[in-house]
């Protein structure tokens, strides 16, 4: 059975639920239904009309559900106004269903949940395996985020960089499970891009698909993580570098800049370097300087010391790192880096045990570790 | 079926035998001691024995309610907290020997000088829920 096109039809059946008149809560659960039912029976019989079959079901999942509704409601002699059901006009409303599940009114973890539900077309069981929570938790949370947003009307265009800052979440702080939540980003994006006509999406798209290309070169086979001077060039993905590029450099090209866009650039020039050494810290010290302009982001001006100890030697870095607050995340881990560039291993060792102490993940808590221990043992002689 | 759960410190537990910070190991170690732990959790899961694993970071607070309309108080953290819990392991056993087995077994990872660390485990039966037949 082709998932992937199941899904990708789902935010259209949403749509034109919602058109009908429905109201987006039960359009989205009747739409959930739906595609519980198609990937339970579209294996054995596959339908002619992939969208067809699940507009009719839907539709007829939304009806059994407010007639059941209907009649609870009449039990409790409430008023019942429901909508008429009006024309069905094919258009695609795709864009309206990103910004309304990207609502500002939702927490981040909710956007996110709704996002992959209604416009993603993932099971509540799906999401909740791909972020390590019970199924129950994870259909409250997509529940409740669908009561904040049932006031919000939906045909009010909506902020595209809040929709941004979902898929980054989404592509950024993916778990494990079945779904590949990276590439679901990527796939979200991509549909996204083809929905409205933004550099700034276009830039994220590029950003994903530069990251993604490294992927299978940034962890060793034993798990542990790959630092990107290390990582076996040879094993990064030309073609999702080719394509990440193409974006880029079409979108840079409108000078409309923004921050994916520039960190896609950073990107770029580091999928550019044949070796590390060929880098272009130059170019790159620039871009960060572009994106702390932009963002003014205190972890992008960490970055930017890391790029400047590149570009003008580990003095220059330590001068520049000095500059920033001792508690940003991985201040230490950069600070230890730079100190091992500059020839200091007894500082960077305690650095890098220290960083270590202070690592938000296992990987990288590993990989600090494993450092400090290379100083020392390197110290020991 | 019991579960147990394997609670690992950073501190509070009696010092283990072979007793090196880890970044005085050499990165081999650290590699084969990582490896010595996944390789026990993914047996467990082939065993059917195994449930939850999860890593803490050395740092957090103590918090408490403070009344009514008032936000919750917090202190720490603490540098110097005598009991640290570093992470735990949640095991499905037939058995508290074979819980014992286990913690055992563990307890062995490779350390410093690639010997067993023999460090110290805590071995915590879960509460049960109430059986239906009592008598």
């Amino acid at each position: 059975m082709d998932e992937a096109l199941l899904r990708s039809l789902t935010p259209r059946v949403l749509a034109i639920l919602v058109r009908r008149g429905a109201d987006f809560a039960a359009a989205e659960d009747a739409v959930q239904d739906a595609l519980i039912e198609a990937l339970r029976t579209w294996p054995a019989d596959p339908p002619r009309d992939p969208k067809g079959w699940l507009v009719t079901v839907a539709w007829r999942k939304f009806l059994d559900a407010t007639r059941a509704d209907t009649a609870r409601r009449r039990r409790e002699d409430l008023v019942d106004e429901e909508p008429p059901p009006g024309p069905a006009p094919d258009v695609d409303d795709t864009l309206q269903l990103y910004f309304l599940c990207a609502h500002p009114s939702l927490t981040p973890s909710s956007a996110v949940a709704l996002t992959l539900r209604a416009v993603g077309g993932l099971t509540t069981r799906q999401i909740a395996h791909a972020y390590l929570v019970p199924e129950a938790t994870m259909a409250q949370r997509i529940s409740r985020a669908k009561r904040t947003v049932s006031g919000v009307r939906f045909d009010h265009p909506g902020d595209v960089a809040v929709v941004l800052r979902v898929l980054y979440l989404v592509f950024n702080e993916g778990y494990s499970g079945d779904i590949d939540l990276a590439a679901e980003a990527i796939r979200l994006t991509r549909q996204l891009a083809a929905a409205i006509d933004h550099p700034e999406v276009s830039g994220l798209l590029a950003l994903m698909l530069l990251h993604h290309a490294r992927r299978a070169a940034r962890t060793a086979p034993d798990g542990s993580l790959v630092p990107l001077a290390e990582q076996d060039r040879g094993r990064w993905d030309t073609a999702s570098i080719a394509e990440g590029v193409q974006i880029l450099q079409t979108a840079l090209a409108r000078d409309r800049l923004g921050e994916f866009q520039a960190q896609a650039a950073i990107a770029a020039l580091h999928a550019d370097a044949p070796t590390a050494e060929e880098t272009d810290w130059v170019q790159i010290v620039e871009w960060y300087d572009e994106l702390a302009r932009l963002t003014d982001s205190p972890v992008v001006r960490l970055n930017r010391a890391v790029a400047v100890g590149e570009a003008d030697g580990p003095r220059a870095g330590l001068a520049a790192l000095a500059a920033l607050d001792e508690s940003l995340p991985r201040y230490a881990a950069v600070a230890a880096y730079l100190h091992e560039r500059d020839g200091d291993l007894t500082t960077a060792a305690r650095l890098y045990a220290e960083a270590a102490q202070k690592a938000p993940n296992l990987a990288e808590r590993d990989h600090l570790t494993r450092q400090a221990a290379r100083l020392n043992a390197r110290r020991r002689g | 079926m019991a579960k147990y759960l394997l609670l690992k410190h950073y501190r509070g537990a009696p010092t283990p035998v072979n007793d090196v910070p880890m970044d005085q190991w050499t990165p081999e170690e650290i590699s084969a001691h990582i490896q010595y732990m996944n390789d026990f959790a993914a047996r467990l899961e082939k065993t059917g024995e195994y449930v939850d694993g999860q890593a803490l970071a050395p740092e957090g607070a103590w918090v408490r309610y403070d009344g009514e309309g008032r936000p919750p108080v917090t202190d720490g953290p603490f540098a110097e907290t005598k009991d640290l819990i570093a992470g735990w392991m949640i095991i499905d056993v037939d058995s508290y020997d074979r819980a014992v087995e286990l913690a055992g077994e563990l307890s062995a990872a490779p350390g410093a000088g690639g010997k067993p660390i023999h460090e110290w485990l805590e071995v915590r039966p879960f509460l049960t829920a109430h059986p239906t037949i009592t008598e």
